[in-house]
C-alpha cells in the first residue's frame, strides 16, 4: 500500500552514510512487511539494496546469507551435497504464509527481523545453529546465536539503528540429517508450530518456533528416549511461552510441540538404526 | 526516474513512499486491482522483468529503470496470451476481480509449477468460484460453448464480459475517475460506545491539500437505515449518517476530504476527539438483560436492546413432545463472518453540468441507493443519478449504503467529485458481517423415526444497527423449519442490538445459520435413534404434495412450481456410496466419516422485489437490452441475454447489454435474495416476449400472413420460405413510423422452492486436529439450467465459501470490542489449497413458476454446506461439535478431552 508518511528515500552506497539514527528512520529490505501495512511514525526508508550485498557466500565454514538476500535466491540456491540439512530452505520458506511472488521481494533479514513466532526463517536459521551479524550505529558489530536473537512477538535485541548484516550457517550444521514437522490452521497457513531436529554425532539439537512466543532449542548430548524428551520440553519452555493468537490456541500449540518432538525424535531415532 | 511499462517509456517521480500498485494505475493500468493492499490476495499481480510481484509491496522507485508488464501487455501483436485464453475458456472468474492476477501468475508457471498449484497459487485469492474453473483453466479444459441461434437457454455461454475481464479492461466501480477528485477518508471510533463531547478539528484542517472536514454537526439530522430493500420499513431508521453516540469500534466519526490520500489519511490522526465512554454490550443474551447498556433511545426503550423478537407455532409442540420416544435437545452456533468481496467498497459522487448529482458505485441496489440519497440530502428524485459499472463481487455485502453518502455529501459541500475507496482493515471493522446465531433446537420422534415436534430459539447478534436484522430473523425462522413435515413446530427468534460492528445480508441470509442447526439436530436425533441420516430425512422433509409452512398459519405464496428434493438425495446417496474422492490418509490416528445436510430455500424474498426491462430491436438488426439489476459476478447478465435470445431465436452477442443505471435502465429493486434469474430474468423475458410479439405484429402486416407463420432465426425474420434480414424490416418498419421497442416489469409472486444437499467425507487427525475433505458431493433442484457451466460455478463458489464457514473463517474480538484479525492475513478465506474438487449434480425439474422453468439459485448452495461437515466430523469423531468454525485448535480442545489423547501424549 501506498505509505503517505513517507517523505523520503535514501539509497546509501554504504551503511557509514547513514549518520545519526533518529526516530522516523527504517531501514528496508524487501519491503513487504513495510508496504503491508500503514507506517505512521515512518518518514525515511533507507535503502538496504542499494549497498549491493552479496546474497549468499558458501565456503567449506558454511553459509554466508546476507540479510538483503529473497527468499527467492535462498530457496534456488544449489546446496553442496555434503550438507543433508538444505532441503529445510524451502521447506521453511514454505512455511510462511506468503507466496512464491512474495519470496521474490522478501528477505531472509526482513523476516528474522519482524521477529514474529512464525517467522520461519527464525526456525531455520535457530535450528541450524546460525549466527548472526549485527552492526549497531556507532560501534563495532556484534555477533549474535540465532536462538537468542529473538525475545518475544515482534521483539529481537536489535537497538535503534542496529542492522542485521548477515546469518551464518556453519557447515558443520548443515550437513547434519534433519526432521521437521509443521501444522497450521489452514492448508499452507501461517504456521501454528514448527518442530524442527537436527542430529550430527549421535547428539539432537530439537528447535521449536512458532509455537511459542521466541525459539526454544534443547540440545541432547544423544538421542533421547521419549521420556526424557518430554521432561526437557516441560523443563524448557513454560507454560506462559507458548503463544495464543487467531492462528492456534495456545493449549494447541503446546499440545502438539510435545506430539511433533517425540515424532522428530522417532524419525530420527530410526534413521540413526539405520 | 524511467520506468517501462508494457514497452512504453515513461519518465515520471512516484511519491517517496508510493507502492507500484497505484503508481501503475495512475499511469492507466487499472487492469492492475487491489483486493488487499497487503500482499495477500494477488490481484494487484504485474510482472518486473518477467518475474512475478506483488505490486501493492513493492516500492515504486525500486521499479525504476526495469521493464514492468501489466495484464494490459500480456497481448501479443492483438493475439491473447495462452493463459488468457485458457482463463477464457475456462470462464476461470466470475466477477473477475482477481482474474487478471491469476493470470499474471499462471502464466509464469512451468510444467513443474503446474503440479503445485496449492503451493503456487496460495498468493491469489478467489471468493467466487472456489477454484474449481481456475483448475479448468490450468488444465486447459474448454467449458464455454459456441453461441449458436435457436440454442441460447440451457448452453453454457461465455459472459458477456470475458474478453474485457481477461486483457484487464474490464471497468471496475473505481476504475473511472473524474479529473482530479477529492479523496474521502474517514476517521473511525477506536470505542464500542462512546459519546462524543467535542471535536476540534483545527490541527487537521490545517493539513495541506485537506479541503473539509465534516462531523455530525455538519450532516442532515436525518435518521435511516443503511440496510437496501424495495420495503424501507423492514429495517428500522436507526442510522445517523455521522452521530455523536458511536455504538461499535469503527463507527464513522468523521469524514475527511483531501486533494489526495495521504492529506485526508494526516489530517484523519490529527482530529482531536473527546469521547465520554459509555458502558458496552457485545453478547445478545447479556444484551437481553434488565441492567444491559441501552443502544438505542429511539422510543422504544422499554424493550431494552432487544431490536425485533418474531414468535410462532402451528399444532402444539407441547403435545408433540409428549407424543414422542425420544427427544433431542442442544444449542449451536455460527460464527461471525464477512463476505470478503475481493472489491472493497468504494463511490465517486459528482455534480455534473446538467447540476445534478452523479454517483458511481460498488452497489447490489443502485435504485434504493438512491432513493435514500434523495431521503437523507432533500433531492428531488430526477436530480440523483446513481450507477454500477462492473462490480467485483456482493455476497450480500453491498445490499447497504455505506460509501454513497459522505461522498454525496462531501461533493455537494465542495462541488468537487469526491472518491471514497474502502480499505481491506474498513471492509472488516466498517462494512457489514453474516448474523452471528446460538440456536437452540428440540427435536421429538417416533422411535421410527418420525418427527413429533419441533421447536427452536434463535438468538441473533444484529450489532449496533439494526439493517437486515428482522429480515434474517424471520428467514432463520422460515425455510429450514419448512423443509421437514411435522404437524408441531414452534420457533421464537430475537435480533439484539450489541456494540459490535453491525451484521447484514450474506449469501443465505438467515436461513444458512438455522439450516446448521437444525441440519446437525437432525443427524444427532437420527443417532440416538439408530437410523441413518438418508432414512431420517426421507421420512420426514417436506414431499411435493406437502403444504409448505413453517411455524405460521397463514397462507404464502410460496409454492411447489417443480420439486426435486428427492432427486437431490439420492443423486448424493449414490455418490457418496461409489466409492470416489480420496482414500482416508495412512494411519490410525486418522478417522473417517461421511455427513449430510439438506437445504431448502425459496427462489425469492417474501418482501417486495421488482425489476423492469426494455428491449429495442436495432437499425443494424440487432438488439439492445435494458435491465435495471446489477451483475457483479453472480453472472445475471449472462442469463438476461441468454433468457433473451431463446425467446428471440437469436444468438446471445447479437444482444447488447446495459444495467444497474437509474438514467439508462428500468427500475430494479436490486442483486440481491437470488432474485437475478428469477425476478429480473423473469422481467426480460417478459420483455423479449413483447418485442418478439411486436415484431411478428409488424412482420405480419409487410409479409401480409398470420403471425403464427413467423419464425425468427439468428439474424432474420422467417415467413413460409421466404427470409428477411432484420435491419431490411427495421429500415421498412422506421419508414412507416413502427417502433419496435417493449418495456415490461415483473413483480416475484408466487415464489417457487429450491433444493440443495450437499455430501462430505472427511477425515479427522485424532491428535491433531486436522479435517481432511475426501468428498466433496452436492445436488441442487435449481429447475432449468439457464447456463450449466454458470450455475456449476455458482454452486462451486458456494460450497467453497460455505467450507471457508465452516472450517476456517471467524471475526475475533478483544474484551474491547475491536477485532483482532482485519486483515485477509489474520482472516483466513479459502485458497486453491483449501478446496476440494466437488461434484455438482442437478434435480432433473423444470419449474413453473420461473423464467424458462428455471429457478433461483445464488444463495442456497451454501446453506448445505457447514452442517454436513460438521455431520461428517461427528459420525467420524463420535462427537458433536456445535460450534462454527471447526479450526483444528477447536477439534483439539474437545477430543483431547474425549479420547484422552492429552493425557498419553503430553507431559
Amino acid at each position: 500500500m501506498n505509505l503517505n508518511t513517507i517523505t523520503a528515500i535514501k539509497r546509501p552506497t554504504s551503511a557509514d552514510e547513514i549518520g545519526e539514527w533518529r526516530d522516523g528512520y527504517a531501514w528496508i529490505a524487501g519491503g513487504t512487511w513495510l508496504f503491508s501495512t500503514p507506517q505512521v511514525r515512518t518518514d525515511t526508508l533507507i535503502d538496504l539494496q542499494s549497498l549491493g550485498w552479496p546474497a549468499l557466500q558458501a565456503s567449506d565454514d558454511g553459509l554466508e546469507i546476507a540479510a538483503t538476500c529473497t527468499l527467492a535466491e535462498l530457496t534456488r540456491f544449489n546446496a553442496p551435497q555434503e550438507w543433508k540439512a538444505a532441503p529445510l530452505f524451502k521447506m521453511c520458506c514454505e512455511s510462511l504464509l506468503a507466496s512464491f511472488k512474495v519470496w521474490n521481494a522478501a528477505t531472509v533479514g526482513g523476516n528474522i527481523c519482524m521477529s514474529l513466532p512464525a517467522g520461519s526463517l527464525i526456525s531455520l536459521t535457530a535450528s541450524l545453529e546460525g549466527v548472526y551479524t549485527l552492526w549497531p550505529r556507532g560501534a563495532e558489530p556484534r555477533k549474535v546465536p540465532a536462538v537468542a536473537f529473538v525475545t518475544g512477538n515482534n521483539k529481537n535485541v536489535l537497538r535503534p539503528g542496529e542492522l542485521l548484516r548477515s546469518i551464518h550457517l556453519p557447515a558443520k550444521a548443515l550437513s547434519k540429517r534433519f526432521a521437521f514437522r509443521r501444522a497450521s490452521l489452514t492448508h499452507l497457513g501461517r504456521s501454528a508450530i514448527i518442530v524442527i531436529g537436527t542430529v550430527g554425532a549421535g547428539d539432537l539439537v530439537l528447535t521449536v518456533t512458532a509455537a511459542t512466543e521466541r525459539p526454544f532449542q534443547i540440545h541432547f548430548e544423544r538421542l533421547p528416549d521419549e521420556y526424557t524428551l518430554r521432561k526437557a520440553l516441560n523443563a524448557v519452555i513454560p507454560d506462559a511461552a507458548y503463544f495464543n493468537d487467531v492462528h492456534g490456541s495456545a493449549s494447541y500449540k503446546r499440545h502438539l510441540t510435545y506430539y511433533f518432538a517425540e515424532q522428530v525424535r522417532a524419525e530420527l531415532l530410526q534413521g540413526a538404526q539405520q | 526516474m524511467k520506468f517501462s511499462i508494457n514497452g512504453r517509456f515513461i519518465q515520471e517521480e512516484p511519491a517517496p513512499g508510493q507502492c507500484l500498485r497505484t503508481f501503475l494505475r495512475e499511469q492507466g493500468c487499472q487492469g492492475v486491482k487491489k483486493g488487499c493492499d497487503t500482499g495477500d490476495c494477488g490481484a494487484c499481480t504485474v510482472w518486473i522483468d518477467g518475474t512475478p510481484f506483488h505490486s501493492c509491496l513493492m516500492p515504486a522507485f525500486r521499479a525504476a529503470g526495469r521493464e514492468i508488464t501489466t495484464i494490459e501487455g500480456l497481448q501479443q501483436n492483438g493475439e491473447l496470451h495462452p493463459m488468457q485464453q485458457a482463463f477464457l475458456d475456462a470462464q476461470a472468474f466470475q466477477c473477475g476481480f482477481c482474474a487478471a492476477g491469476m493470470i499474471m501468475t499462471a502464466a509464469t508457471f512451468d510444467e513443474k509449477a503446474r503440479e503445485d498449484l496449492p503451493h503456487m497459487l496460495k498468493g491469489n485469492l478467489c471468493r467466487c468460484t472456489g477454484y474449481g474453473s481456475i483448475h479448468d483453466a490450468l488444465h486447459g479444459i474448454k467449458a464455454a460453448e459456441d453461441d449458436v441461434a435457436g440454442h441460447a437457454c440451457g448452453a453454457s455461454l461465455k459472459s458477456p464480459f470475458a474478453e474485457a475481464i481477461v486483457t484487464g479492461k474490464a471497468r471496475y466501480t473505481l476504475d473511472a475517475v473524474p479529473q482530479k477528485p477529492l479523496h474521502l477518508k474517514v476517521l473511525r471510533s477506536p470505542h464500542a460506545h462512546a459519546r462524543i463531547r467535542t471535536i476540534h478539528r483545527g490541527e487537521a484542517i490545517a493539513v495541506p491539500g485537506v479541503v473539509a472536514i465534516f462531523t455530525w454537526e455538519d450532516v442532515p439530522r436525518r435518521l435511516y437505515s443503511t440496510a437496501t430493500h424495495e420495503d424501507h420499513l423492514v429495517d428500522p431508521d436507526d442510522t445517523y449518517m455521522l452521530d455523536n453516540v458511536v455504538r461499535f469500534v469503527g463507527q464513522r466519526v468523521a469524514a475527511v476530504v483531501a486533494d489526495s490520500e495521504g492529506a485526508a489519511e494526516a489530517a484523519a490522526r490529527l482530529i482531536d476527539v473527546d469521547y465520554e465512554i459509555l458502558p458496552a454490550v457485545f453478547d445478545p443474551v447479556e444484551a437481553m438483560k434488565p441492567d444491559a447498556p441501552i443502544l438505542h433511545q429511539t422510543g422504544l426503550e422499554s424493550r431494552g436492546n432487544i431490536y425485533v423478537d418474531i414468535h410462532g407455532e402451528i399444532g402444539n409442540v407441547a403435545a408433540g413432545f409428549e407424543e414422542a420416544d425420544v427427544i433431542h435437545e442442544k444449542t449451536y452456533s455460527t460464527s461471525r463472518v464477512q463476505h470478503a468481496h475481493l472489491e472493497t467498497h468504494g463511490s465517486i459522487a459528482w455534480k455534473g453540468e446538467d447540476g445534478r448529482v452523479h454517483v458511481r458505485t460498488s452497489s447490489q441496489a443502485p435504485f434504493i441507493a438512491k432513493q435514500k440519497l434523495c431521503h437523507l440530502f432533500g433531492l428531488l428524485d430526477r436530480d440523483v443519478h446513481v450507477f454500477t459499472e462492473r462490480i467485483g463481487g456482493g455476497f450480500g455485502g453491498k445490499q447497504e449504503m455505506i460509501s454513497e453518502d459522505l461522498c454525496v455529501l462531501a461533493a455537494l459541500k465542495t462541488e468537487r467529485p469526491v472518491m471514497w475507496e474502502f480499505t481491506r482493515e474498513e471492509q472488516f471493522i466498517g462494512a457489514t458481517t453474516r448474523h452471528p446465531m446460538t440456536t437452540r433446537v428440540k427435536l421429538g420422534a417416533r422411535r421410527d423415526g418420525t418427527l413429533t415436534a419441533i421447536e427452536v430459539h434463535v438468538v441473533s447478534n444484529t450489532g449496533a444497527y439494526g439493517g437486515h436484522g428482522s429480515e434474517t430473523l424471520a428467514a432463520a425462522l422460515s425455510s429450514p423449519l419448512a423443509a421437514y413435515r411435522c404437524p408441531n413446530k414452534k420457533a421464537d427468534g430475537y435480533a439484539v442490538y450489541t456494540n459490535m460492528v453491525p451484521a447484514g445480508g450474506f449469501r443465505g441470509y438467515g436461513a444458512s445459520q438455522t439450516t446448521f442447526a437444525i441440519e446437525c439436530a437432525i443427524d444427532d436425533l437420527a443417532k440416538k435413534l439408530g437410523v441413518g441420516p438418508f432414512e431420517i430425512r426421507r421420512k420426514n422433509m417436506i414431499r411435493s404434495d406437502d403444504w409448505i409452512e413453517s411455524v405460521w398459519k397463514d397462507a404464502t405464496d410460496v409454492t411447489f412450481g417443480s420439486y426435486g428434493l428427492d432427486q437431490c438425495l439420492d443423486l448424493v446417496e449414490a455418490s457418496l456410496a461409489s466409492g470416489r474422492g480420496l482414500a482416508k490418509p495412512d494411519g490410525d490416528d486418522w478417522v473417517e466419516g461421511s455427513g449430510i445436510a439438506l437445504a431448502m430455500l425459496e427462489s425469492g424474498p417474501p418482501t417486495e422485489h421488482r425489476s423492469g426491462a426494455v428491449m429495442a430491436l436495432l437499425p443494424d438488426g440487432t438488439y439492445h437490452l435494458a435491465v435495471g439489476s446489477t451483475e457483479m459476478g453472480n453472472g445475471s447478465a449472462t442469463a438476461h441475454r441468454q433468457i433473451a435470445a431463446e425467446i428471440l431465436a437469436t444468438r446471445a452477442d447479437r444482444i447488447a447489454l446495459i444495467n444497474g443505471d437509474t438514467d439508462l435502465t428500468p427500475y430494479d429493486t436490486g442483486t440481491f435474495a437470488s432474485t437475478g434469474t428469477v425476478v429480473a430474468g423473469q422481467a426480460v423475458a417478459l420483455t423479449a416476449t413483447a418485442l418478439r410479439d411486436n415484431i411478428f405484429s409488424y412482420a405480419a402486416r409487410y409479409f401480409g400472413c398470420n403471425a403464427a407463420d413467423l419464425s425468427l432465426h439468428d439474424d432474420a425474420i422467417i415467413c413460409a420460405n421466404q427470409t428477411v434480414p432484420l435491419r431490411e424490416l427495421v429500415a421498412r418498419g422506421a419508414a412507416t413510423g413502427h417502433r419496435f421497442e417493449a418495456k415490461r416489469k415483473a413483480y416475484l409472486s408466487p415464489r417457487s422452492v429450491g433444493f440443495n444437499v450437499q455430501g462430505i467425507r472427511a477425515a479427522v487427525h485424532r491428535v491433531t486436529g486436522q479435517i481432511a475433505i475426501l468428498q466433496s458431493v452436492h445436488a441442487a433442484d435449481i429447475g432449468k439450467l439457464i447456463n450449466p457451466m454458470q450455475c456449476r460455478g455458482q454452486i462451486d463458489g458456494a460450497i467453497g465459501m460455505g467450507l471457508g464457514w465452516a472450517l476456517y473463517e471467524k471475526m475475533v474480538y478483544n474484551d474491547k470490542g475491536a477485532m483482532v484479525n482485519a486483515s485477509l492475513r489474520d482472516y483466513r478465506i479459502p485458497t486453491f489449497a483449501d478446496l476440494p474438487r466437488s461434484e455438482i449434480y442437478f434435480a432433473d425439474t423444470y419449474d413453473s413458476v420461473g423464467p424458462l422453468g428455471a429457478k433461483a439459485q445464488g444463495e442456497c448452495a451454501i446453506n448445505a454446506v457447514a452442517p454436513a461437515v460438521a455431520n461428517a466430523v461427528a459420525n467420524a469423531t463420535g462427537v458433536r461439535f456445535p460450534d462454527l468454525p471447526l479450526t483444528p485448535d477447536r477439534i483439539f480442545e474437545k477430543l483431547g478431552r474425549c479420547h484422552g489423547r492429552t493425557s498419553k501424549l503430553s507431559p
